[in-house]
């Protein structure tokens, strides 16, 4: 433990940087294909219930149209276990916006204006939307069916604890449902002839996508391609292959070889490819004079869709957050006929941070106790629930040093005080933490060229974080020699098996996975290697695995600005600063928790995802209606980290980025909004009217 | 309906027969290849189409090709010299002003418009002396580059980049 870095602009320049500044990086819709045809989906108009017909006779008299899909005559696919895979395989409708169609045709023109002409009758059933606590629809996911899930949680006797207790707090949470809306729309082209079926699609991870399909559409893996060496953008929402993909490849079949491209609109983007679904969560927090933590209890309860099972878990949030005796964490799930949620941008943590971190901070005031004080006095010795002792954890020090760098000494904590102009002015704090995950099973293969370069070849995903970069770093530092030494290619089955872009987990597991490569190649090969010899390997396992609690933190600082007249809510000034092991590439993770915090900010302050019960669907489904941070609503942000060598977490001894730069963020900016009001909002977005009711 | 047009694209002459429907940036991607200018609303709501459209920066996706026969169009790929690219671009590579890349084609067009707006000095909503000519700070740049949406969220290293590129 040294002092905090600050990230300039060391560490390599991005590999494809040339590239995406002039926009020559074939994203997936962009590859040149020969001759292709466009699809248009056609979606479903009622929220539950079933075709009754479906009349396609106008549609396909349209000249240059190919084919026109629906259940009637669309291609048998087999069950792989994802609902929303089994596209045109009923007539049943399970949301509004599912796919039941589609128009192949010369041009998308010609495509979208047949697609209106597509006569679709409905039999309606009632159906249900509303997310809300109520019996008939709240259930317990079954923990034991699922390793991704944990049970619900009781230790200790939480309910003596909060009455004894001399401080309590018991508030209640909600954030809405939020889209990831990467910029790139979910694409793909797909091409099946005689050599198989070739997709170029945007994905987080290639090979998933192809395991996936293998089964559905009852093809060898070794006959289908999947290649997305850029994507743009995904946060989630490109984890699994949405319904459109399988859409796509029952299209490809059937126009002899042509290649067949399909492009999401940003609506049905609002309606196909996942999102965070809303929550609404309680935590009782009960604590000493002293402001130690006597009792923790938090409760959730989340969306998911009924015809798929999504079950987030937020409230495990506070199983390893704080030292309390006693804790109780429950996770609910609400079904509904509504599209299924899925990741987005550190699931769950996002969330239930926000809950937590807001409420520690209701403690705070309630006891008189300076928040990052209350938060030091709570920090555990051990992985609270586990025991297990933590492999590094320094949110001490990114407490420490943030409050330090950002003047939070000169604060003022009596909420409501400070006025300039029209303004109310406050500052908060919060704190953030994301689990270190590895993902086993990645391959690599390193080879030497006959140019003397080194070829290293893993099938991973760059979705933007910066991977290309930090993995051909890490290839080089294992090589010694120079990072131009090294062509590294990612993003597509033609290269060996790599998990999936998500958990954080790329540099961990792709990392291992090529430092233990090129420790294989060099032992197989020596220092001088012959010409064109190769080794594929894959990461030793790590021995530590299990005998530690493993996770990053941070410590997120925010300004709030909340105008007197209008509530409008502006943040000038965020300094995040964060303790995650090793930072392979300075110049890129800091971008990586720029992007988090600023995702972060936009979450505080815009995003919504309005539903509309009575018709099941998002009202505000594009760009304009749901708004995203823009340029002018992002001020100063400053991101640092602190200094961190975690032996055990991995090889690399990098802990995951991508996501804890947004964890936190909200409760930050929550927490600066009350200091600067008074006022304590406890819904996300934190819109003007929620300061004036 | 079907109508000849040409336009200039990156300095090259195309001529093509295009649908009265389509939209510039159809007929830049899906019939030209050139893909730089991207899609990602094709409404006029993100800024991933901006192009320079006979010199002013312009989202490509809410105007018809026909509309705009023998018009001037200029890309980032047109941007950029063979081996050098564009100051703005060389400064969002200085500073990391991306991360996926798909916004960025439209915000180094939308940047190098937006520069040459305020050189002309056009105010804009947080300009507070309109009879100065424009100081390109913080706020401005944020403000004028406020089109171009980031969900990436590198704005903070976009306003470094453009100011850098600025002066
Ligand atoms: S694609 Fe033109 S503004 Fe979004
Ligand atoms: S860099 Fe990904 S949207 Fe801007």
């Amino acid at each position: 433990m040294t002092g905090a870095t600050r990230a300039t602009s060391q560490g390599p320049e991005r590999v494809e940087g040339r590239a995406k500044v002039t926009g020559t990086a074939p994203y997936a819709f962009e590859y040149p294909v020969t001759d292709p045809l466009y699809l248009h989906p056609l979606r479903a108009g009622i929220a539950r219930g079933r075709i009754a017909s479906i009349d396609t006779a106008a549609a396909e008299r349209v000249d240059g149209v190919h084919t026109v899909l629906t259940h009637h005559n669309a291609d048998a696919l087999n069950p792989v276990g994802d609902p929303e895979l089994a596209v045109l395989q009923s007539d049943g409708i399970d949301f509004r916006g599912q796919l039941v169609g589609a128009v192949v045709a010369e041009t998308p023109e010609i495509a979208a204006h047949a697609a209106g002409l597509v006569d679709i009758r409905y039999e309606r059933l009632p159906h249900d939307s509303e997310f809300r606590d109520d019996a008939n629809i709240v259930y317990t996911p079954d923990a034991d069916a699922s390793p991704m899930l944990s049970p619900d949680l009781e230790r200790g006797d939480v309910d003596t604890a909060l009455a004894e207790a001399t401080h309590t707090v018991d508030v209640t949470y909600t954030t809405p449902p939020e889209h990831h809306n990467p910029i790139e729309p979910h694409a793909v082209i797909a091409t099946w002839d005689d050599d198989g079926l070739t997709l170029h699609d945007s994905n987080q991870g290639s090979h998933l996508v192809r395991d996936l399909l293998a089964p559905l559409v009852g093809l060898d893996k070794e006959r289908i391609s999947v290649i997305a060496p850029h994507v743009g953008g995904a946060f989630g929402s490109k984890g699994m292959p949405h319904g459109h993909v399988a859409l796509t490849v029952l299209a490809a079949r059937r126009t002899a070889g042509r290649p067949v491209k399909c492009a999401l609109s940003r609506t049905q983007m609002f309606e196909l490819v996942g999102y965070r679904p809303p929550t609404r969560q309680r935590v009782r927090l009960g604590a000493d004079s002293d402001g130690r933590l006597t009792a923790t209890e938090h409760d959730s309860l989340e969306q998911t869709s009924r015809f798929k099972q999504y079950a987030e878990q937020s409230a495990s949030a506070s199983r390893e957050m704080y030292a309390s005796p006693n804790r109780r964490v429950t996770n609910r799930l609400a079904a509904l006929d509504v599209p299924a949620p899925t990741w987005m941008r550190a699931p769950g943590e996002a969330s239930g941070m926000y809950a937590l971190e807001s409420a520690v901070d209701e403690l705070a005031v309630r006891s008189g106790i300076d928040p990052i004080d209350l938060r030091l006095r709570n920090e555990p010795e051990v992985a609270p629930v586990s025991g297990l002792p933590f492999s590094s954890r320094n949110l001490v020090a990114c407490l420490r040093q943030g409050a330090e760098r950002f003047g939070w000494h000169e604060r003022d904590p009596r909420p409501g005080t400070r006025r300039e102009g029209d303004w109310f002015v406050g500052t908060g704090v919060a704190a953030a933490s994301f689990p270190s995950l590895l993902f086993p099973g990645s391959l690599a293969t390193i080879r030497h060229e006959s140019d003397g370069k080194y070829r290293v070849e893993i099938g991973a995903a760059d979705i933007g974080t910066g991977a290309r970069t930090a993995l051909t770093q890490l290839a080089a530092e294992g090589l010694e020699v120079p990072f131009e030494a090294v062509e590294l290619r990612l993003g597509s089955t033609e290269q060996p098996n790599a998990g999936l872009a998500g958990g954080s987990a790329g540099t961990a597991s792709w990392g291992s996975t090529v430092v233990d490569a090129v420790r294989a190649f060099r032992a197989e090969h020596g220092s001088d290697p012959g010409e064109g010899v190769e080794t594929t390997a894959g990461a030793a396992g790590n021995p530590d695995l299990g005998k530690y609690a493993m996770n990053a933190y941070g410590a997120q600082f925010a300004e709030v600005r909340v105008h007197a007249d209008t509530g409008e809510v502006r943040v000038p000034r965020m300094l995040g600063v964060f303790a995650a092991g090793r930072i392979v590439n300075p110049r890129t993770a800091h971008s990586q928790f720029l992007g988090g915090m600023t995702m972060g900010i936009s979450m505080a302050l815009h995003e919504h995802s309005v539903v509309d019960e009575r018709f099941g669907h998002v009202v505000n489904h594009d760009l304009a209606g749901y708004h995203i941070a823009s340029n002018a609503d992002v001020g100063s942000i400053e991101v640092s980290w602190v200094d961190e060598h975690d032996p055990h977490v991995n090889p690399v001894g990098a802990k995951g980025i991508g996501e804890v730069g947004i964890v936190g963020t909200a409760a930050a900016v929550g927490n600066a909004a009350h200091h600067a009001t008074g006022v304590r909002v406890r819904e996300l977005p934190l819109t003007p009217d929620k300061f004036l009711r | 309906m079907d109508s000849e047009i040409t336009l200039r694209v990156d300095g090259r002459r195309e001529t093509l027969s295009v649908d009265t429907r389509t939209t510039l940036l159809d007929a830049l991607r899906e019939r030209l290849g050139v893909t730089s200018p991207k899609k990602g609303c094709d409404h006029g709501q993100c800024g991933a189409c901006t192009v320079l459209l006979d010199g002013r920066r312009a989202t490509s996706c809410l105007t018809f090709a026909v509309a705009n026969d023998d018009s001037e169009v200029v890309t980032a790929e047109g941007l950029a010299e063979e081996d050098e690219p564009h100051p703005v671009q060389r400064a969002l590579l200085d500073n990391d002003g991306f991360q996926c890349g798909y916004c960025t084609p439209g915000q180094v067009c939308s940047a190098v418009g937006m520069l040459d707006e305020a050189k002309s000095g056009w105010p804009s909503y947080v300009t507070e002396d309109l009879d100065e000519s424009v100081e390109l700070d913080e706020d401005e740049i944020r403000e004028r580059m406020s089109g171009n949406l980031c969900r990436c969220g590198a704005y903070a290293n976009i306003v470094t980049a453009i100011r850098e590129a600025a002066e």
